[in-house]
């Protein structure tokens, strides 16, 4: 089932489906390691709709809900 | 059905070609030997089905990193008719070697040369023919962004892919075989000597983070921290200013004093009093700048930067802002030209400048100075801390309402995506490093600017030379009158006027301007000004000063870091407005009332 990255809960992970963005997003994100096929994992939720912290691998990534709705994650049914 | 792997570096439009091929067709699949999954999609290509994979951004066909490795093991097991080589033009001398690479595989391949109009723009030209006929392969020059040649393109793989074959597998093993032997050496060693668990263990970062990160206890966490710096920089700078002011005073009265004896007092006093105070307000932020920055350093390399963004980042979104610029906003509550300098952590240059618009509205130490000599002389013990603490609650409602004003106008498009690093403990020379190169950015920025206007100021309030200094017919007193009509309405006379006009160059001597302008000190001062004007007339005055400018460092640092004057002297002119409205609603309303 594939579903936006901010949909997932706290400790949750998926594979990286697809990726919505613009150039200078895409480019960020490509930066950090965001790849179509890598796998991340949803570690924490800011509250009132804050950030999400995100992990790849090794890497730690804080970033807009908005930022992360062009994220598409694929994760088990 | 053909199959086409489409191949290329990082950042060059590879994506933005794929989805323009396969519009919204494409799926994620798995192949078999390779372990993550690939975009693809079928499509018509010349009156053909064909079916394209997007191979993921690779730098070098030969590579061992993650990625590399996997377009091999896909070109090795899947047959494979056509490879799309897709390069930046503008870096085109770069990026050929992939296409080589490819060549030599003797894979079937059309090189297409992407950002043929950024590499207009750049003047650079490429005769496709010729390059065509060089490296044996269809070569064509588009823009996959703009579409422009698109059709070219896509005729070109049509046309290749009619002729090609698929690539012979064996043969693709035997040349890729060296890369082989070095990935199997590779795992060989990394297993014998080096051990990476499945699963990361909770490390020391993770478990700070479930404090620090805590949306309650981080959030008290993050303003201790604050605090504790700020705190730090201010009981450590004040010895540190109170040395370089003797040091200053040392330095006039044995040196300078017995070496200007004799010159006329109009020049004495210019040179002394004009010219040397410049220098000595330029050196009185010194110490602050250094010790500012020094901790600064501690809290962004130690990480914590990232993770208090992330605390605020949900607050400061709404006002256009991002967590990053709350920390500075802070900051300048003790000292808005380090907070200014500061905000340089930011990439984004409407996000900078949005936060440097608002961080002058910061009640800085300098400021509270003033209120403290005020509230002391015209409010009770009881009164004086809610006066204090509702101009510090105005300092950060102007600063709301400047961000919300201003976040339309200064928007920022850049994504909101920061790594968060592990904790780590910063070494002191970078943390040196960093406050030596602020301070010497800051003087040799913002020193001409700030002692030209105090030398400016000192003239204002001294020529003519015959009048006594700030008096009403000196210029500044002059100004003070022309400015009493519109000071009128908020209560502010011609003599505050005067205090206002030093109180550009630094709010630390409106207290001793008065003492001037008065002619009076101490208790008497106090005395004096609780007499002349109501409780009213104060708070409209000190409601005035908070807002209507920032001091000239922090104009200069305005200037230096926006690097654009229109920008500082905007900043000042929203700020007198604002001031200028503040305090007219707070008079008016307060006479209004009956008060």
């Amino acid at each position: 089932m594939t579903v936006k990255l901010p949909t997932l809960q706290k400790g949750q992970s998926g594979t990286i489906a697809a990726i919505h963005a613009g150039d200078e997003l895409y480019h960020r994100l490509a930066a950090l390691g965001f790849r179509v096929g890598k796998k991340l994992e949803v570690v924490r939720k800011g509250c009132c709709s804050g950030p999400l912290q995100v992990r790849l691998g090794t890497t730690d990534v804080i970033m807009r809900r908005r930022d992360a709705q062009q994220i598409d994650v694929k994760v088990p049914d | 059905m053909k199959r086409i792997a489409l191949l290329g570096m990082p950042n060059t439009g590879k994506s933005t070609f794929f989805n323009r091929l396969t519009g919204a067709s494409a799926r994620i699949g798995n192949w078999p030997g390779i372990t993550v999954d690939l975009m693809s999609a079928k499509v018509l290509l010349g009156g053909a089905m064909a079916e394209v994979v997007d191979l993921p951004g690779i730098y070098d066909l030969h590579g061992f990193s993650e990625d590399e490795q996997v377009v091999r093991r896909f070109l090795e097991n899947q047959p494979v008719d056509l490879v799309l080589v897709i390069l930046n033009t503008s870096q085109i001398e770069r990026q050929l070697a992939l296409a080589l690479q490819i060549k030599q595989l003797g894979l079937p391949a059309v090189l297409l040369l992407n950002m043929a109009d950024e590499a207009r723009k750049f003047g650079i030209t490429v005769d496709t023919q010729v390059m065509g006929e060089q490296l044996g392969m269809p070569v064509v020059q588009f823009s996959a962004k703009y579409g422009e040649h698109y059709a070219e393109a896509t005729q070109a793989i049509a046309a290749a892919l009619r002729d090609s074959r698929p690539a012979k597998l064996d043969q693709l093993r035997g040349l890729l075989a060296p890369d082989h032997q070095i990935e199997a050496s590779m795992e060989e060693v990394l297993k014998k000597s080096v051990i990476i668990p499945e699963r990361l263990s909770e490390d020391l970062s993770d478990r700070l983070d479930k404090v620090l990160l805590h949306p309650v206890w981080g959030i008290l966490a993050f303003f201790a921290a604050m605090y504790a710096v700020f705190q730090a920089v201010f009981t450590l700078g004040k010895p540190l200013q109170d040395g370089v002011a003797w040091l200053l005073t040392q330095v006039r009265d044995l040196a300078l004093e017995p070496l200007l004896t004799g010159l006329p007092a109009p020049l004495h006093g210019f040179l002394i009093d004009g010219l040397y105070n410049g220098v000595g307000t330029v050196a009185a932020f010194v110490p602050v700048i250094v010790l500012f920055f020094l901790l600064m350093a501690v809290v962004e390399d130690t990480g914590y930067l990232s993770r208090a963004a992330f605390l605020m980042d949900s607050l400061m979104s709404r006002l256009g802002l991002d967590g990053r610029s709350f920390v500075m906003v802070l900051m300048g509550f003790g000292c808005n030209v380090p907070a200014l300098m500061g905000t340089r952590v930011m990439r984004s240059r409407p996000l900078r400048l949005l936060s440097m618009l608002v961080i002058p509205f910061s009640l800085c130490s300098a400021r509270l100075q003033v209120f403290l000599f005020i509230t002391a002389a015209l409010f009770t013990a009881r009164q004086a801390p809610l006066v204090l603490f509702s101009l510090y609650l105005f300092s950060f409602a102007t600063a709301i309402f400047t961000a919300l004003v201003f976040r339309k106008r200064f928007q920022n498009s850049e994504p909101f995506i920061l790594e968060l690093p592990p904790y780590r403990l910063p070494t002191l020379r970078q943390i040196v490093l960093r406050g030596w190169h602020e301070v010497r950015h800051f003087l040799t920025r913002a020193s001409k600017f700030i002692v030209a206007g105090v030398v400016l100021v000192w003239l204002l309030t001294h020529i003519p030379f015959s009048e006594p200094a700030a008096g009403p017919h000196t210029w500044a007193g002059l100004i003070g009158s022309l400015a009493e009509p519109l000071l009128a309405p908020l209560g502010i006379d011609q003599k505050l006027a005067v205090a206002l006009i030093f109180g550009l160059v630094a709010k630390e001597i409106v207290i001793g301007s008065l003492a001037v302008i008065f002619g009076l000190e101490g208790n008497a001062l106090t005395q004096a000004i609780a007499h002349q004007m109501d409780w009213v007339q104060a708070y409209s005055f000190m409601l005035f000063t908070l807002v209507y400018t920032p001091c000239l460092s922090a104009i200069a640092t305005l200037r230096s870091e926006a690097k654009s004057l229109r920008f500082a002297l905007g900043s000042v002119a929203w700020s007198m407005v604002l001031a200028w409205g503040m305090s007219f609603a707070f008079y008016q309303g307060a006479r209004a009332l009956g008060f």
